[in-house]
């Protein structure tokens, strides 16, 4: 439908059915549109690496050091998602405000003179929402690949000359790279279209492609451009999560 | 050849579990030792300990005279052989083999050399670039070795590296390790809990029970000197029957039912003497004689269980009293097989009765 949808035209309250490209030509070739599927991206992709390298000591915490509590600290991980996205992403802006949290913290502190202004309303608050929000969906598949790893490598490589950190990234890391890329993927797809977030922190500099989209449906009353960017960001989507899982085929293809 | 190995008065507890309590060896450079014992009586924890993943809770593990206190398992001149063998999955097995020499500053094209040179003496030539998973367990088996050896340890440990693999091929393996550490001159240190292949594989073997060593010994006179009956019936079978004591000179004169008055030399008497012995021997000492033999010493009695084995046949033997012997007969050219509820003679070699205290 929504594929369809996106060869026809909108012209004011009647659909023309005859077959054009011109929204795609649209979708490409407008700056606007080029600039917010490259911020798309980049803030996903910011995103996707900071999720993992904060969930990934994590993870390996827990894999590791968690003991026979790993469950409590599995049960604690989810406590985020007690609340509703839309208030975690909405507390965001209580704490990065203009006179937020943070701001009257390090005034306070005497660490800042003035508050700061980069950190809301634009592409960082988004990261970090996102980064904060997706976390712990990137802990679990990391979790369950650290979890796989037999403990006697690890034991084999300290006796054959490894000390910890050469351990790491010889054994631990290649090993637990399937978990890696799962939470890479798990995190990179839903963010590139998220538009709570960019919505409620994002201000204007922080908006992503979702938000025109919603904007196209509804305001613009422009059903088959938002259509053609709907699937023009699928197609871009798809074809990095691919990357990704190609990657991920590398690695498994000893296993 | 000096002492290599010296284990010095090692306890390790796990909470309440003394895992290791008090162990002393010496093992000497070059030695093919094993620390034989039944599963949870501590042998794999004391090897964990001379490799370094476990630390005493006291006691010291000393090697070419150096204590081990404090000193990572990186760091130490042993490798280890595990019992699941622990390949590297995300490796192949030229990957696997040169592992540790990739810690070394050797030049690469030298390291491939001693690779190659490693999978040869496993019997693994030209494997070089075999996935992991695509081997067997034999050949996991062999990679481990040459994993290990390849860094030429001063000691190779191996953890029970025969339990997984068939009996045909953990036979094979038994005589390959032997010829290996020959060949190579390391000293091995062997876990296992299997007593034939202690037996066959040793130069000495340590006996554990409950976390302390039993016996150390030869494997000869482990099985035809054991210390205690516990270590007695592990090695091997042995028949145990009550004896008492009736006088002493350079030797124990004992009566027992089943042997009548019998001397026994002092250095086959383990434990404090007191008046009640037991007295232990192998199946494979008491012959079966034909009824028409005449002798003093013969003992007569009847065949109420047998054991077929291929090449041995085992009978349980009553003789009249409430005790009965086992008797272990090779199946060899000539020799008459029975049948339950025959009568027949035995001839028991007197000399190789042991006694134990109560």
């Amino acid at each position: 439908m929504m594929f369809l949808l996106s060869f026809w035209t909108q012209d004011y309250l009647i659909l023309d059915k005859s077959f054009t490209l011109n929204n795609y030509i649209e979708a490409f070739t407008q700056p606007v549109y080029q600039l917010l599927f490259s911020r798309s991206l980049y803030i996903s992709l910011t995103v996707t690496f900071f999720t993992v390298l904060l969930a990934y000591p994590m993870a390996y915490y827990i894999s590791f050091y968690g003991g026979n509590r790993k469950a409590l600290w599995l049960f604690l991980i989810t406590i985020p998602f007690w609340t509703s996205y839309l208030l975690r992403m909405f507390l965001w802006k209580v704490i990065l405000g203009y006179n937020g949290v943070l701001n009257s913290f390090l005034l306070w502190l005497e660490m800042i003179t003035e508050p700061l202004t980069f950190i809301l309303y634009n592409s960082n608050a988004v990261i970090i929402a996102l980064t904060h929000g997706w976390a712990p969906f990137a802990i679990l598949p990391i979790f369950v690949s650290l979890e796989k790893i037999d403990r006697s490598l690890l034991e084999a490589s300290r006796d054959l000359g490894d000390g910890p950190i050469k351990q790491f990234f010889r054994v631990i890391l290649p090993l637990s790279m399937p978990g890696v890329v799962g939470a890479a993927l798990i995190i990179f797809i839903p963010t590139v279209g998220d538009y709570i977030t960019p919505k409620l922190v994002g201000g204007t500099d922080g908006l992503m492609i979702a938000n025109m989209i919603q904007v196209q449906f509804s305001k613009a009353n422009n059903a088959p451009l938002a259509a053609a960017l709907s699937v023009s960001s699928l197609v871009i989507v798809a074809f990095i999560s691919i990357v990704f899982v190609l990657i991920n085929k590398k690695h498994l293809r000893r296993y | 050849m000096g002492k290599l190995v010296q284990v010095k008065n090692v306890f390790k507890s796990f909470g309440d579990v003394h895992a290791v309590n008090g162990v002393s060896l010496d093992i000497q450079e070059g030695q093919f030792y094993s620390l034989l014992g039944p599963s949870g009586c501590g042998k794999t924890t004391l090897l964990r300990l001379i490799a370094g993943f476990e630390k005493p809770t006291s006691g010291q593990v000393f090697i070419d005279n150096i204590s081990m206190d404090g000193i990572e398992p990186n760091l130490r001149p042993t490798n280890m052989v595990f019992q699941n063998y622990a390949i590297f999955p995300h490796l192949n097995v030229e990957e696997n083999v040169a592992y540790g020499l990739r810690n070394k500053r050797e030049k690469r094209s030298d390291q491939n050399k001693l690779v190659d040179e490693a999978l040869e003496l496993v019997g693994l030539s030209g494997l070089n670039k075999r996935s992991a998973n695509a081997l067997s367990g034999g050949q996991k088996q062999r990679v481990a070795l040459a994993r290990a050896l390849i860094l030429k340890p001063k000691v190779l440990l191996l953890d029970e590296p025969l339990s997984a693999l068939d009996k045909k091929l953990r036979e094979q393996m038994q005589s390959e390790l032997r010829h290996l550490q020959r060949a190579v001159g390391i000293t091995f240190i062997l876990v296992t809990h299997d007593q034939y292949e202690a037996l066959t594989m040793s130069d000495r073997v340590a006996v554990m029970f409950d976390g302390k060593v039993a016996q150390e010994a030869s494997p000869r006179d482990l099985y035809e000197l054991p210390n205690s009956q516990k270590v007695a019936s592990f090695i091997g079978e042995m028949t145990f029957i009550k004896g008492e004591i009736i006088g002493e000179n350079k030797n124990l004169q004992v009566q027992s039912e089943i042997f009548g008055k019998i001397n026994i030399e002092k250095s086959r008497v383990f434990g404090q003497s007191s008046k009640k012995m037991v007295l232990g021997i192998r199946p494979e000492k008491i012959a079966i004689v034909p009824k028409t033999s005449r002798s003093k010493d013969l003992i007569s009695g009847k065949i109420i269980d047998v054991s077929y084995f291929g090449e041995t046949t085992n009978y349980k033997v009553s003789c009249g009293t409430t005790e009965t012997l086992t008797i272990s007969s090779q199946n060899s050219v000539g020799q008459l097989s029975y049948s339950v509820g025959e009568e027949i003679q035995l001839k028991a070699d007197m000399n190789n009765i042991i006694a134990f205290s109560i």
